[in-house]
């Protein structure tokens, strides 16, 4: 099937697209899953990168997810290998001849250039989600509650404060 | 090579010399995949690197500082995630093409797993109220750390003018102009790197072009 294919382009895409991390790509995932292809809804798109961040590992293996609301077990599979084998065929590519540029300064120069860039495509990625995850006094409170917690509590886990937001949101609004 | 390493990267290397590491070669299949499952299966909360540093440089010693740094330059400055790239370049490393593949798929399966499972019952579940209300509040907790990480990657840059300038001008083109990524990654990329191009007197890379 046709969809099939799209989702595997979509997300092969968004595989080489993705310097800079999850986050980076988070606008452009948004963009070509919810307004291009329709896929998901706007909340379902907030809904399943919540369930990306309480797994371990990754958080943008919720990919995975967006395969199977697409076409199932299939589409998950590919939006799985979409995702991770472009991206990862680039880095066994370079890792291999990276070393021998070792002396190079322009590869300091590559390296200086893209962190301010990388910051600003995964601000770029907060504000993203935000757009949809923040919509009221609540959710605000607990996005400045993990914030701090996550900033000035360096001990604490952050899984377990992402879960924590979950509970407050069970307890104050179903 | 003949790299003059730049002074111990900040406090304390635990006397460890790095001067005569070598990567070693004969890391079993099996016990690269154990140690990558492991990673991804206690990483929560993203943060994956600090999860691989402790597990691949202090507690296995398959890679010295040195070592795990440039395969993280390597792994940041090229697409994919962070702990993917990691994976696959230090299963390279330890046993080869083999080693790559095991140790992504042992970085990628608990995680995978999981999020299936909870992506099914979130399908079967999608208008349960309390599913909703935990989710939104989930989503929430997520943009408070995403912003506290962006933070804590990008506090270094927010003292150069430069750098505010091109977190700036990124967030202006993705966020408000919407402007393809591909258009952002091919503008703002290049003339990044070329502001902090290698000048040719050494020592300062304060960009000061003297056109």
């Amino acid at each position: 099937m046709n969809e099939n294919l799209s989702v595997l382009g979509v997300f092969a895409l968004l595989s080489v697209l993705a310097v800079g991390g999850g986050a980076a790509v988070l606008p452009e995932t948004k963009a070509l899953v919810v307004e291009s292809h329709h896929w998901l809804t706007d909340d379902q798109f907030r809904d399943i990168y919540g369930l990306g961040q309480v797994v371990p590992g990754p958080n943008m293996l919720m990919v995975i997810v967006i395969g199977y609301h697409v076409t199932g077990y299939i589409g998950a599979l590919l939006a799985f290998l979409g995702f991770f084998v472009p991206a990862g065929l680039i880095s066994w590519g370079a890792s291999r001849v990276w070393d021998h540029f070792e002396g190079s300064p322009w590869r300091r120069s590559l390296q200086r250039g893209m962190a301010p860039m990388v910051v600003g495509l995964m601000a770029a990625g907060t504000i993203s989600i935000a757009r949809t995850a923040i919509d009221g006094a609540l959710t605000i409170a607990i996005a400045i509650a993990v914030f701090a917690g996550v900033y000035f509590v360096k001990r604490v886990n952050p899984a377990l404060l992402v879960l924590g937001g979950g509970l407050v949101g069970l307890a104050f609004l179903s | 090579m003949s790299t003059p390493a730049p002074p111990g990267p900040g406090p304390a290397a635990s006397g460890t010399s790095t001067a005569s590491y070598a990567v070693p070669r004969d890391v079993l299949l099996w016990e690269i995949f154990l140690t990558f499952l492991f990673i991804g299966a206690v990483s929560f909360g993203g943060g994956v690197v600090a999860y691989l540093r402790a597990e691949l440089v202090l507690k296995k010693r398959w890679l010295d500082e040195e070592h795990f740094l440039s395969a993280l330059g390597i792994a940041q400055a090229l697409p994919g995630l962070n702990a993917t790239n990691m994976s696959i370049i230090v299963g390279d490393r330890l046993r080869g093409v083999a080693g790559a593949i095991i140790a992504f798929l042992g970085m990628t399966l608990p995680g995978g797993t999981m999020v299936l499972v909870l992506g099914v019952l979130y399908a079967s579940n999608a208008h349960n109220p309390y599913v909703n209300a935990t989710l939104i509040g989930v989503g929430a907790a997520a943009v408070g750390m995403l912003s506290a990480v962006t933070l804590q990657i990008g506090r270094k840059q927010l003292g150069s003018l430069i750098d505010i300038t091109i977190i700036a001008v990124t967030v202006l083109m993705v966020s408000v102009l919407h402007i393809s990524l591909l258009w952002v990654l091919l503008t703002v990329g290049p003339a990044a790197v070329l502001i902090y191009r290698p000048r040719r007197q050494d020592g300062a890379t304060g960009p000061e072009p003297s056109a």
